[in-house]
C-alpha cells in the first residue's frame, strides 16, 4: 500500500511535512480554546468545534457583504477589506457567543457534578450544528480564495500561486505563510498574556484553586467569562485562517476539527498552552504523513493509537506533568 | 397528565380518520384512491436532486390529470434522511418500505435515490409484493449478478424469488466502462489515477472504471484505486501523491455529498491541473456550487442517459414546462422522476383496477414505452431499462456543457 513516488522521494517527504505543520498549527489554534477553558473550569467544551464552524460561516457572510465573492476579488480593495473585517468580526462574534453560552448554560451548572456541564456542552454543540445547517444548508459551501492569485479570466485554469520556496522542489505559498504568521504570534501573545498580565495571573490563580483565588479578592466569575471570551476569540481567529486556507466550509466541519483539536489538547497535556501547540503540530504531522505513507483511511486510527500510547506512558499528556499550573 | 391524554386522543383520532376514512367524511371526492409513495433523502445535502425528482413525479401525475381509470392518485413524498445526519438512514428507508407494504392503497414505491438505501428497502418490498421503481439507484448489482460477487446479489434482495424492483435510469456498468473509453479516446490519456469515497456507489463505479481501464490498456497509477475519507478536512496528502505521479487524468468515484468539490479544490491546490472526471453522483448544481469556476474548469462529469438540455420532442417540452413551472432548470434526474411515475401510471391505466399484483406485472412487462420523456425503451427481464446511454459533459463557466452521448455497445 506504500505509494510510489515517480519523482523525488525526499522532496515529497518535505512537502508532506510542510502540509502537516501548517494544518497542525490550525488544529493548535482551535486546541487552545479547549485547553484554556479546561484549565480554568475543568469543562471539556465540546461545543468549541462548532463555535469555530459558526465563525467560518460568519466570515463567509462578511465576504458576501463586502462583495468579495470569488477569487477575482483577491487582492482588490474589496478582498482586502473583507479579510480585515472578518479578522475583527469573527473573533468578536465567537467570543461573545462563547461568553453568552457560558452565562446561559454552564454557569448555572458550575457547582453541579462534572457530567452535567459536559453533557450540556454536547447539547450546545448540536444546537450550533443545527444553527449552521439552517444558516448555510447541508452542502459544502465555497469560501472565496481571497489570498490566492487574482483571477482575471474566470473560464481559464486558475493562475499558479507564487512559490516562496522556488527552486527547492518544495511549495510554500502565501497562504501557508499566512497560517504561520497568524497562528504563531497569536500563541506567543497568549502565552505572554497569561504569564505577565494581571488578568493572566488571576486566571492562573483561579486554575490552581478557585476558592483560594476568590478569598484573595479575585472575581472568579469575571475571570471565567474572560477565559471563555479569549477561547472564543481564538476559535474566531482560527475560523478565518481555516476558511481562507481551505476555501470550503460545511456545517459539519466543527465536529471533525473539534475532535482533532481536543485530541491535540489532551496529547499535549490538557490545560497546558505550549502542550496544545505541540499536540496540534503532532496531529497535523501524523495525519499527513500517515495518510501519505500508510493510507488516508488509517490516519484517524493512527492518531488515536498514538494518543493511547502517549497516555499510557504520560497520563497527563506530553507536557502536562512538567508544569504544575494549568493555564 | 391531562395534556398527554389529550394528545394521545388527538393523534388517535387523526390516525383513525386517516386509516378508516380514506376519501369519505369531509371530502366530497368519493373516488377510490391509488397511492404513490416515494422515498428519497428530502433533508440534507442531496435535497437539490431529490426536489427535482419529486417535481418530475408531480408533473407526470398532473399529465395524467391526477387520476387513472376512475381512481384518484394520491402522492406521499416520504423522507429517508434525517436532519441530524443530512443523508439517508437505513432505519428511515426501512420504515418507508414497511409503510408502503402496510398501506393497501399504495401501488408503487418510487425510490430510493441511493443504491445503499435500495439494499434496505428492496427485500421488504419484495416480500410485501409492492412494485418498486427507482429513478436514481445505479449500482448494477441490485438487478444483475456482478463478476466476482460473493454477496449473493441480486437474489439477496428477492426473498420472494421474483422481480419486483425495476429502474428507469441507466446503470453504472454503462457509466464506468464508457467513461474509461472516453478517457482513452477523447482525452487521449495514458496514465490515470483513480480515487473513490469508500461507499457502495463510489467504490463500485470506480471499480468498474478501473476494470475497463485495465482492459483497454491504460496505466493505473498508485497500484489501483485508492480511497479517501470524505469527512476529512483536507486531502492534501493524497493530492500531493497524485501530483508526484503526474497522471494524465484523475477519476473520482463519489458524490457531491462525499466531498467531490473539496477534492477537486485540493487537487488544484496541489497543482494537479489535468482533467478530473466524476460520475453522475456529482452531476448536480450542488457540485458546481461546491468549488469555484476556475477549479472546475477542467472537470468532466458523466450522467446516464442525456442531459436535460439535449432532449428532443416530448423531453424538450418537459424541460420547458418544468422551467416555466418551477422557474429553474431541471436537474439531471428530473426526467427519471417523471419517467418512473409515468411508466407506473401507464401500467395502472392498462390494468384499470386497484390491484397491486396486476399492476406490478403490467409494469414489469412494459415494452417499447414512449409515454415518458426520455425516448422509447423497455424493461428487461431483471427490471433494467434497455435505454443504456451515457452523456459526458464538461464544466464550462459554472455549467455542465454536454460533449458527447454514447450508447452501450
Amino acid at each position: 500500500m506504500t505509494p510510489l513516488f515517480a519523482a523525488d522521494p525526499a522532496a515529497a517527504f518535505g512537502q508532506f511535512v510542510l502540509i502537516g505543520l501548517v494544518s497542525g498549527l490550525l488544529y493548535a489554534l482551535i486546541a487552545l480554546g479547549y485547553t484554556m477553558v479546561y484549565g480554568i473550569v475543568e469543562l471539556i467544551n465540546f461545543a468549541h468545534g462548532d463555535l469555530f464552524m459558526l465563525g467560518c460561516f460568519l466570515s463567509l457572510e462578511v465576504c458576501l457583504l463586502v462583495g468579495a465573492r470569488t477569487q477575482s476579488e483577491a487582492g482588490t480593495p474589496a478582498g482586502l477589506a473583507a479579510v480585515a473585517l472578518m479578522l475583527v468580526a469573527a473573533p468578536l462574534f465567537c467570543a461573545a457567543l462563547n461568553v453568552a453560552v457560558d452565562r446561559a448554560v454552564y454557569k448555572p451548572l458550575r457547582t453541579a457534578p462534572k457530567l452535567a456541564p459536559l453533557v450540556s456542552a454536547i447539547g450546545v454543540s448540536f444546537v450550533f450544528m443545527g444553527v449552521g445547517l439552517f444558516w448555510k444548508g447541508a452542502t459544502d459551501v465555497t469560501f472565496p480564495d481571497l489570498l490566492g492569485p487574482r483571477v482575471t479570466d474566470p473560464a481559464a485554469a486558475p493562475p499558479e500561486p507564487a512559490n516562496l520556496l522556488d527552486g527547492t522542489g518544495l511549495r510554500f505559498t502565501f497562504k501557508d505563510l499566512m497560517v504561520v504568521l497568524v497562528t504563531l504570534p497569536t500563541m506567543a501573545a497568549l502565552t505572554l498574556f497569561v504569564r505577565y498580565t494581571t488578568l493572566g495571573k488571576a486566571m492562573r490563580a483561579t486554575a490552581q484553586n478557585p476558592t483560594a483565588a476568590q478569598l484573595m479578592g479575585i472575581n472568579v466569575d469575571r475571570v471565567i467569562a474572560a477565559t471563555f471570551a479569549l477561547g472564543g476569540a481564538l476559535a474566531g481567529v482560527g475560523s478565518v485562517v481555516y476558511s481562507l486556507y481551505f476555501n470550503t466550509v460545511n456545517y459539519q466541519m466543527g465536529f471533525q476539527n473539534g475532535v482533532y483539536a481536543f485530541t491535540a489538547a489532551v496529547l499535549g497535556g490538557i490545560g497546558n498552552i505550549p502542550g496544545a501547540v505541540l499536540g496540534g503540530i503532532m496531529i497535523g504531522l501524523v495525519k499527513t504523513l500517515g495518510g501519505a505513507y500508510i493510507g488516508s483511511e488509517w490516519s484517524e486510527a493512527l492518531i488515536f493509537a498514538i494518543l493511547v500510547v502517549v497516555l499510557i506512558f504520560r497520563p497527563n499528556g506530553l507536557l502536562g506533568a512538567r508544569t504544575r499550573e494549568k493555564v | 397528565m391531562d395534556r398527554r391524554r389529550f394528545l394521545a386522543a388527538a393523534t388517535g383520532l387523526a390516525a383513525g380518520s386517516m386509516a378508516g376514512c380514506g376519501g369519505c367524511g369531509g371530502s366530497k371526492d368519493t373516488r377510490p384512491v391509488l397511492k404513490i409513495l416515494s422515498s428519497f433523502p428530502r433533508t440534507g445535502s442531496a435535497q437539490g436532486q431529490t426536489d427535482t425528482i419529486v417535481n418530475g413525479i408531480k408533473m407526470a401525475i398532473e399529465d395524467f390529470g391526477g387520476e387513472v381509470a376512475g381512481h384518484r392518485i394520491d402522492y406521499v413524498d416520504a423522507d429517508d434522511a434525517t436532519a441530524s445526519s443530512g443523508k439517508w438512514e437505513a432505519a428511515a428507508e426501512a420504515k418507508n418500505a414497511r409503510d408502503a407494504v402496510a398501506d393497501d392503497d399504495v401501488m408503487v414505491f418510487i425510490g430510493p435515490y441511493n443504491s445503499g438505501a435500495a439494499k434496505v428497502s428492496m427485500p421488504i418490498l419484495n416480500e410485501g409484493g409492492v412494485l418498486q421503481i427507482s429513478p436514481a439507484a445505479t449500482w448494477p448489482g441490485l438487478t444483475k449478478k456482478q463478476p466476482g460477487d460473493t454477496t449473493g446479489e441480486p437474489e439477496v434482495y428477492r426473498p420472494a424469488k421474483r422481480v419486483t424492483f425495476c429502474r428507469v435510469c441507466p446503470t453504472d456498468d454503462v457509466q464506468g466502462p464508457l467513461s474509461a473509453d472516453f478517457v482513452k479516446e477523447t482525452l487521449t490519456a495514458k496514465k490515470v489515477y483513480i480515487l473513490h469515497d469508500n461507499e457502495l456507489y463510489g467504490d463500485g463505479i470506480a471499480g468498474l472504471f478501473e476494470a475497463r481501464c485495465r482492459a483497454i490498456g491504460l496505466e493505473i497509477l498508485g497500484g489501483g484505486r485508492r480511497p479517501i475519507v470524505h469527512t476529512q478536512t483536507s486531502f492534501r496528502e493524497i493530492t500531493e501523491q497524485v501530483r508526484a505521479l503526474n497522471p494524465d487524468m484523475v477519476y473520482f468515484g463519489g458524490t457531491t455529498q462525499t466531498a467531490a468539490g473539496k477534492l477537486v479544490k485540493d487537487l488544484r491546490a496541489s497543482r494537479v491541473t489535468c482533467p478530473v472526471m466524476v460520475p453522475d453522483g456529482c452531476y448536480e448544481q450542488a457540485f458546481l456550487d461546491s468549488a469555484s469556476a476556475q477549479d472546475l474548469a477542467n472537470v468532466y462529469a458523466t450522467i446516464g442517459g442525456t442531459d436535460p438540455s439535449m432532449l428532443k420532442g416530448k423531453g424538450k417540452e418537459f424541460v420547458e414546462k418544468y422551467k416555466a413551472k418551477y422557474t429553474k432548470e431541471p436537474e439531471a434526474y428530473a426526467v427519471y422522476g417523471y419517467e418512473a411515475a409515468a411508466v407506473f401510471l401507464a401500467a395502472a391505466k392498462k390494468v384499470g383496477r386497484k390491484d397491486r399484483e396486476a399492476i406490478l406485472k403490467a409494469c414489469l412487462e412494459t415494452k417499447d414505452f414512449e409515454g415518458g420523456v426520455v425516448g422509447k425503451w423497455s424493461f428487461d427481464a431483471d427490471g433494467d431499462t434497455t435505454l443504456q446511454q451515457l452523456t459526458i459533459s464538461k464544466v464550462e463557466g459554472g455549467k455542465f456543457v454536454p460533449q458527447k452521448t454514447v450508447d452501450k455497445k
